[in-house]
């Protein structure tokens, strides 16, 4: 669960976020969609404490991200462009994240990394690994830990369709088990079976915020795409 | 050591980079103390070189892998871990691995072909050096987000103190011979971390008479026991401040 109350981001003059006001309910696969430097990003740095937070509050867990550290074991986070260290092997990496959150071994979650097959690679160099191995790599980080929370951006930008399908099927899973899951994507097409709701943002406001069932009906439309392209002609009028 | 420091420690002791620097520490002190025969005069030379390659590799190399790291950085800060913790365990790892690679380089080749006592100062000097700018290049990485920009200010960094710095307490000096200026020239020296560094060496080694009259007086004010001490001291501060900086703007700065 994540809230977000009365946020605004400034960086210098530009007003990336203007007094947002967000909720995510937990069990739900939430897209963050909007136009090139509408605030995505930044509203998920924000909630991730890479992103500075001065007005305004974010709750994760009925905890603010202002206090302290702790709340981020609730969140796995996939980033778009991963750089790992590159003399060291995927083994030594996946250890090295996994010494940081200290879960114990039996409640770790290593679906993706035998469904990715990383195993085999495990004594590669991240240095020498294809761009999707290495979102590969992020995507198994953001799962392993059973985290509450699970934050992807642009998750399948880089993935080959067989690791995109396996990841689809795995959020779509942690999904049904009760997560939050918050996915950013400019593939319209590839949210439809995902994601239950949408959260369309634009210089930096919420435009809407609504389940996916109700923006169809709405928009008497059959896809997330077609439905969004129908707000995005109207906004220009 | 932290699990964080050690994974950076270990990457950079295998970074190429690093590989060619220590072996190029290596050759040099080897050929330099394997060609004189007197190891104040060897250590001498050895001395002039790590004064100006051991800054320099530090700052530049750094300042690049900070830059290089700032996603890796992201995904650090997205764990449970404070900021704090990352940015300490970074600059541990990163001077550690320096501090190695000039111990591999320049220690054993002193070792071997050299006496403790002689080389000892030289191989202090060289660790606090690899530490100081090790905390400058943090401090200039992250005042600028542009990767060019933060390499300059390292740069010039390094050049203030190796090079402009000298040149200016030079100018002074000329500028104001007729004044009793040698305590004060004495001081300013001693802040110049790459100066005190080549001051704490030249002590040690007993040849300050070779300096002339600065030299009475670098004696008179740093060649005691506590001249040691507050030398050393004054270097671990040229560690501390930048990396205190560095890691004050780290905290509230937007990654």
């Amino acid at each position: 669960m994540i809230e977000v109350k009365n946020l605004t981001k400034n960086f210098g003059k530009f007003k990336a976020l203007d007094d947002l006001n967000l909720c995510f309910t937990d069990g739900k696969a939430i897209a963050l969609i909007g136009p090139n430097g509408c605030g995505k990003t930044t509203l998920i740095k924000c909630i991730l404490g890479l992103n500075v937070v001065e007005d305004g509050d974010i709750l994760v867990e009925e905890k603010s991200v202002k206090d302290d550290y702790r709340y981020r074991n609730h969140i796995g986070y996939m980033p778009q462009i991963g750089r790992y260290p590159e003399n060291m092997t995927i083994q030594q990496t996946i250890k090295m994240i996994r010494d940081t959150r200290n879960v114990p071994e039996n409640l770790l979650d290593t679906e993706l990394l035998e469904s990715f097959e990383l195993e085999k690679i495990y004594l590669k160099k991240m240095g020498t690994l294809s761009g999707g191995t290495t979102q590969k790599v992020s995507a198994v980080l953001a799962f392993m830990f059973n985290p509450k929370i699970i934050i992807l951006d642009e998750p399948t930008a880089g993935l080959d369709p067989l690791a995109s399908e396996i990841l689809k099927n795995k959020i779509i899973k942690e999904k049904n088990k009760g997560k939050l899951i918050i996915i950013t994507s400019h593939l319209l097409s590839e949210l439809d079976d995902m994601v239950s709701e949408i959260v369309f943002l634009n210089e930096g406001k919420v435009i809407i915020q609504q389940s996916v069932t109700d923006l169809m009906t709405e928009r008497k439309s059959e896809k997330i795409s077609e439905s969004i392209i129908s707000i995005l002609k109207e906004m220009k009028n | 050591m932290n699990k964080i420091a050690r994974f950076i420690l270990f990457d950079i002791l295998k970074n190429k980079i690093v590989i060619f620097y220590t072996i190029l520490l290596f050759i040099i002190s080897w050929s330099v103390l394997g060609l004189e025969n007197n190891y104040t005069k060897a250590t001498l030379s050895l001395l002039n070189v790590v004064l100006l390659v051991v800054p320099l590799v530090s700052i530049i190399f750094s300042t690049i892998y900070v830059y290089n790291s700032s996603q890796f950085i992201e995904l650090l800060l997205s764990q449970p871990v404070p900021r704090v913790k990352v940015w300490f365990n970074i600059f541990l790892g990163l001077s550690t691995a320096l501090v190695f690679a000039f111990l591999l380089g320049c220690g054993i080749p002193i070792l071997l072909y050299s006496s403790i006592e002689t080389g000892f100062s030289l191989i202090i000097s060289g660790i606090l050096l690899s530490i100081i700018f090790t905390a400058f290049a943090m401090l200039s990485a992250i005042s600028s987000r542009d990767r060019a920009k933060g390499i300059g200010i390292s740069i010039f960094i390094w050049l203030f103190f190796s090079i402009i710095y000298d040149g200016i307490l030079l100018i002074l000096m000329f500028q104001f011979a007729d004044y009793p200026i040698e305590g004060i020239m004495a001081s300013l020296a001693g802040l110049n971390p790459v100066g005190l560094a080549r001051i704490f060496v030249l002590l040690q080694l007993n040849i300050a008479a070779m300096l002339g009259y600065s030299g009475a007086i670098f004696q008179q004010v740093f060649g005691s026991g506590g001249g040691m001490g507050i030398s050393i001291l004054i270097l671990l501060v040229w560690a501390i401040v930048p990396f205190v900086l560095s890691l004050i703007q780290f905290n509230k700065k937007d990654l």
